[in-house]
């Protein structure tokens, strides 16, 4: 770890401290959770169940509550639950059906209070009531939730799930009298507790098993549920059907989920299976999470925060025995690794490239962006005078290759199909063998891309396009993974003219609007590649940070780019909380700003003022910001905003290559799978990390026929489409009037 | 028109292929797929050798009328039918038995068509060479010699087939896998992955790995379910016809005057006389026990200790669950013998009670995550698989034997978690005390037998379990045991996989 940041937090008084740290366990942790003086963590697991205090430095064991000499299941934890009220109370779910309560209070050794052996298989959770003492909830995977009354020997009420296994239950914070379950149908049923006889409502969240659950800790009408379909899905349970506001795709299925405290959009969850990382979602950013815990070493099984109101310290527990505190500070970015690139191909073969300016910009030779847009390729927004994010840091640059009718032989496909060889070797051998076999068909372009094979999953993908496109992608991905703007730009750019020198790769492409005098010549020969490449033009000078508030930020290793004063999304609130905390050092980065707006707003908040919040974030709406500068309730926005330059401006995430199985795997050559209809295909890439589906969508304006020219921008219904990828090709068209690029952020 | 040959006729008229095709294709099996027409026997004008089955039915173990008769199907089996002709070329047995059961059949077709010839990892010819070496795990000539023809169909080497040792090493390597996957699961490890793995130029990918592993276990369990029902031969594999001419003209009239039928009355009779007041009791006295069970559950609470003695008592028996009749081994003509390592098997350590590790399911079950590894590296199959074990596991019409309106759902994870039981796989909230009081000893030794060595299976084992029960049930039964099997075998290969990931 580079950095162990050392956090204090002001929670009226009581200050938050410590670091990130760690303790090894003597067995494998299934559960855990935080006495509400956020000063001690119970760990329980089939194996393990003690109290550790966090101290400043360390975890300090404080109690064992195995005791006795015969193990037994009842021991044998699947979940753990403390009191958020009585410091003494706790309640464990056995794997074989009991539930216990323990009561820390006894003098005895043995703290088992009460046992509970009403449910007949498994118990999946127990959950304390938020504010009644002795009310105990259970769900299992007998099918049946119980309420239990500690007072009391059995269960009061039972509520039957049709004989579908309960996965999750959890009461409603601020609804006294509902919770809502889980179950590994996919369904969530809200109950009301005095009326065990039926559910209140009942919705179908996800396909296959609903592992999670949990409702926002201040917006009464949010529940967060987490599947083993890979989804955290928030749903806003106030209108009279429950509706999908917020949808996350996640890498694995999902275990848990949590809300982070005082982050309204902020939620932590872990996976269930093969990604042991803790992500911490910006949900109205779903590409990328806003941040990472890699600590663990196997799957994460228990993910809390320290404190109800603090957001900065996570605690975990994992399968592979250890105890995390993590520290925000220390959180890694996923979107460093996220370099803003798309490609795409459309249905007649052509290549559609997008990238963040700085990867490509290196070379003075390339065409500018002119003021002529008869075809804009780029979709851009007439800009509004009230904007202030008319011309922000970063540049986008979409370059569009066109297949050169010549080249539609298909002899080469023959042959390398046949003679490709893609198992059954290290990877390098294979690329090695590839490059030669390209070489054999006088394709010297493709040995070129063995580069980009590293970590690659999409190559049979690749295999299915045109040889020359082979070699363009390559070139293509290659610039994604190196760093940045070092080879790309000039790989591109010198085949502008002279296609036959440098790199190749762009061979056999035809340009498109190219200078009369320059095209000429490179229409001899093959080389007819064009890169049309334009800027939307944004300041790029103005990527400084200016962060007098916050010190600490000197000599933080975040780069300037993207770093934002706090958690963006959250400015009231946490502006709020810097007043409390004169220090404010929680300098944490968020997911960059868009340069380009959001095509949607968000306008599923229930209130307005949630509302107009959610505006504040989006520079598409910042115009509107501007517009309203007088009311106050903005003005820490636009402090902000003055403080940190544009340094919330960003770079267009065009297009996230997506790495279907990340780089942790041997390469898994995998098909691209294009989304709609097999036209098109859409390759995302959100850093290692982030998962992205390949899809095209459809673009709502007419287009002629025959006009094979990227046209986005003048599509009559551009503005108004539904739906925005970073890149994409009109699916069943063979040029776009699809061809859109979105912000990071944008959601589908 | 042999049964065969209506059968034929029958998938023709559903998918409304003309009847010169299914005419073709039945001269195919006939002529094409036997070899030359023997000049000994000059049969018709053509002097072709037409071949006549020689069982009777699908199922050795099911009286054919008892079966569901190709033209008495009902619409939905009609449909599957069609399904089953169309992906696999032909409407064979198992397909025939299975049909019972017409909801999980449909879910069954369903992967096999996926696993076998929809996009995935291993080419085709890998895929039904795979299911060949799984097969001879077994000794199971009736889908060896299925797989034989489909490889071939498919451009695989015929020298392959002569043994493993003439396949790629690839696919030897995976030699090793499949013996542990067929006998004792418990023992792959992480390393045995790695291997499999990392050897540098013959290696598996995961995908592949991940497709091979389900095939296997795909093909042990659907060996069991060939044995466990006595599926007969096709006509068109060794041992499922003869030239003989038959004695009487008219094959109709052959089938139903001659042989079986007779054969079968006389085991009617037997059956009938002597075991049935006694077996009419048996099913009672088993619903009682249910019923028992079912109340007073609550009241007695064994003690934890006891609980686990239970489980692992269960777990030692069922080693030592054998059947008294070490009879002919099944017919291992052919192909098979060329897989044959008679040096592994599971009688080896059967016999000594080998130590099975306990495997719990709180801390691995396919659920929560052998689903979301299938299903991550050979998308869609996880889904499938998930749905088949949902569907085996929940199967229920309500019925025991003549009793309606039964709650069968504690006979059913019985069941399932005595086979689970055999492979060390503990649930933690399961009484296995329940094992012993709703299996007896006869019902163990067919369901021991027809998962862990299934070519051993008898008809007089068949006959000798639960003997009021309906053959539908019995087929039941063997859907849970294949489900099961291949469950644990699925836990145990992507456990070792998850732990090779982690």
């Amino acid at each position: 770890m580079e950095k162990m940041a050392r956090v204090t937090t002001a929670l009226g008084g009581n200050a938050l401290t410590g670091r990130t740290m760690f303790c090894h366990l003597d067995a494998p942790a299934n559960a855990i959770s935080v006495c509400r003086d956020a000063a001690q963590v119970v760990v329980a697991g089939r194996n393990i169940f003690k109290i550790y205090s966090i101290e400043e430095e360390q975890f300090v064991e404080k109690l064992n509550l195995r005791v006795g000499r015969k193990p037994s299941l009842n021991f044998s934890c699947a979940d753990v639950v403390w009191h958020q009220m009585d410091e003494n109370l706790l309640a464990t779910a056995a794997t074989n059906g009991v539930v216990v309560t323990w009561n820390l209070g006894k003098p005895s050794r043995n703290k088992q209070d009460q046992l509970f052996t009403e449910h007949k298989r498994t118990v999946n959770k127990v959950c304390f009531h938020p504010t009644e003492v002795y009310m105990l909830l259970s769900g299992s995977q007998d099918g049946y939730m119980k309420c239990f009354d500690l007072r009391k020997k059995d269960s009061v009420s039972t509520f039957s799930g049709q004989s579908e296994s309960v996965r999750d239950v959890q009461f409603s914070i601020r609804d006294y009298f509902t919770f809502a379950a889980t179950f590994e149908n996919g369904n969530v049923q809200l109950w009301d507790i005095r009326r065990p006889d039926r559910y209140e409502r009942m919705f179908t969240a996800h396909n296959g098993p609903v592992f999670c659950c949990d409702w926002h800790p201040e917006d009464r009408g949010w529940l967060a549920t987490g599947g083993r379909d890979k989804m955290v899905k928030v749903w806003d349970m106030n209108t009279t059907r429950a509706k999908e506001i917020y949808c996350v795709q996640t890498i694995a299925s999902v275990a848990r989920v949590k809300w982070r405290p005082e982050c309204k959009h902020h939620i932590a969850t872990c996976s269930m299976m093969v990604d042991h990382n803790i992500y911490v979602w910006d949900v109205r950013r779903p590409f990328i999470p806003s941040a990472m815990f890699e600590e663990h070493k196997d799957v994460t099984t228990g993910i809390v925060w320290r404190h109800l109101h603090d957001p900065y310290f996570l605690l975990s527990g994992s399968k592979d025995s250890t105890l995390y505190q993590h520290i925000f500070k220390d959180a890694s970015q996923p979107i460093d690794r996220a370099n803003p690139e798309g490609l795409c191909y459309s249905l007649y073969g052509d290549l559609a490239f997008a990238a963040k300016e700085s990867l490509v910009s290196s070379d003075s030779n390339r065409k500018p962006y002119i003021g002529d847009r008869r075809h804009p390729i780029f979709f851009k927004r007439k800009l509004d005078p009230t904007e202030q994010f008319e011309y922000i840091s970063s540049c986008s640059a979409l370059s569009v290759f066109e297949t050169d009718v010549e080249s539609g032989s298909m002899d080469w496909f023959v042959h390398t199909a046949k003679q490709y060889a893609l198992a059954g070797r290290p990877l390098a051998e294979l690329c090695d063998h590839n490059a030669k076999v390209a070489k054999g068909l006088d394709r010297n372009q493709v040995s070129v891309g063995r580069l980009l094979l590293q970590g690659l999953g999409a190559w049979k993908g690749l295999m299915g396009s045109c040889p020359t496109q082979v070699a363009q992608t390559w070139t293509m991905l290659r610039i994604i993974y190196s760093s940045l703007g070092t080879v790309a730009s000039t790989n591109l750019n010198h085949s502008m003219g002279k296609g036959s020198t440098a790199l190749p790769l762009m061979n056999s492409f035809n340009l498109k609007d190219i200078p009369a005098g320059l095209g000429s010549e490179s229409r001899l020969d093959r080389s007819k590649g064009e890169s049309r490449t334009e800027n939307i033009l944004m300041d790029s000078s103005s990527t400084l940070i200016n962060n007098e508030d916050n010190e600490e930020t000197e000599g933080s290793d975040v780069p300037a780019d993207y770093l934002l004063g706090d958690v963006e999304a959250d400015e009231d609130e946490l502006y709020m909380m810097d007043h409390e905390n004169p220090h404010a050092e929680e300098q944490e980065y968020s997911l960059p700003q868009e340069a380009f707006p959001l095509r949607h707003e968000i306008v599923d908040n229930p209130s307005a003022l949630d509302h107009l919040q959610d505006k504040a974030d989006s520079p598409h709406v910042s115009g509107n910001e501007a517009e309203t500068v007088g009311q106050g309730r903005l003005a820490p926005r636009q402090r902000q905003r003055g403080r940190d330059g544009v340094a919330d401006a960003r770079g267009v995430l065009l297009a996230d290559l997506h790495l279907p199985l990340a780089l942790r795997e041997p390469p898994a050559l995998r098909l691209l799978q294009p989304h709609r209809a097999g036209h098109a295909a859409l390759l995302r890439r959100a850093g290692r990390r982030a998962d992205g589906r390949v899809r095209a969508h459809r673009a709502g304006g007419a287009h002629p026929q025959g006009d094979r020219r990227a046209d986005a921008g003048t599509a009559p219904g551009g503005s108004a489409l539904p739906c925005w990828d970073p890149v994409g090709w009109h699916p069943a068209r063979d040029w776009g009037t699809s061809l859109l690029l979105q912000p990071l952020s944008g959601r589908l | 028109m042999d049964a065969r040959g209506v059968v034929c006729w029958r998938a023709a008229d559903v998918h409304t292929h003309s009847s010169l095709v299914l005419y073709q294709w039945h001269n195919h099996t006939a002529a094409g797929m036997f070899g030359t027409p023997c000049p000994g026997h000059p049969a018709k004008e053509l002097g072709i050798r037409i071949p006549r089955p020689l069982g009777h039915g699908p199922s050795r173990f099911i009286p054919e009328k008892e079966t569901i008769q190709v033209g008495k199907e009902d619409a939905t089996m009609h449909t599957l039918f069609a399904e089953s002709f169309a992906t696999l070329g032909r409407l064979d047995n198992v397909t025939l038995v299975m049909v019972f059961h017409p909801q999980y059949l449909e879910s069954f077709l369903k992967t096999q068509h996926y696993l076998l010839q929809m996009d995935g990892p291993l080419p085709l010819h890998y895929r039904h060479y795979i299911g060949i070496m799984a097969a001879a795990r077994h000794q199971c000539s009736y889908l060896v010699n299925l797989h034989v023809n489909d490889f071939l169909h498919v451009g695989g080497d015929p020298k392959w087939l002569n043994g493993l040792e003439n396949a790629p090493q690839k696919l030897q390597n995976l030699g090793e896998l499949n013996k542990m996957l067929a006998h004792r699961p418990w023992l792959i490890t992480k390393e045995h992955i790695e291997q499999l793995l990392k050897t540098e130029e013959n290696s598996w990918s995961l995908a592949e790995l991940i497709h091979a592993v389900v095939l296997l276990t795909h093909y042990h369990s659907l060996a069991s379910f060939t044995f466990g029902c006595g599926i007969s031969p096709e006509i068109d594999c060794e041992g499922g016809h003869t030239f003989r001419p038959p004695s009487v003209s008219n094959y109709y009239i052959c089938d139903i005057t001659n042989g079986y039928h007779g054969v079968d009355e006389i085991h009617a009779s037997q059956a009938g006389s002597i075991p049935s007041t006694e077996s009419v009791c048996e099913v009672e006295a088993l619903m009682e026990k249910m019923k028992q069970l079912q109340e007073c559950r609550d009241e007695e609470e064994a003690s934890q200790e006891e609980m686990a003695t239970r489980f692992e008592r269960e777990k030692r028996e069922s080693m030592f669950v054998c059947s008294s009749e070490d009879e002919e081994s099944a017919a291992t003509r052919d192909v098979s013998r060329h897989f044959e390592d008679t040096s592994y098997g599971y009688k080896d350590f059967s016999r000594h009670g080998m130590h099975v590790p306990t495997f719990r399911v709180q801390d691995y079950s396919w659920e929560d995550h052998g689903y979301s590894l299938v299903n991550r590296l050979y998308p869609d199959v996880g889904q499938l698989l998930d749905e088949k074990f949902h569907i085996a596991y929940n199967l229920t019409y309500n019925t025991m034997a003549m009793h309606k309106d039964v709650d069968t759902s504690m006979l059913r994870r019985a069941i399932w978690n005595y086979i689970h039981c055999m492979f060390g796989i503990r649930y933690d909230d399961y009484d296995y005390g329940e094992i012993n009081q709703l299996l007896d000893r006869s019902f163990k030794v067919y369901i021991k037998t027809v998962v862990c060595t299934p070519e051993k299976t008898t008809k007089r084992m068949y006959d000798s379990f639960w003997r009021q029960f309906e053959h539908s049930e019995k087929v039941h039964v063997n859907l849970l045991l294949v489900e099961a099997r291949m469950q644990a075998e699925l836990l145990y290969a992507l456990r070792a996989i998850t732990r090779y990931m982690t």
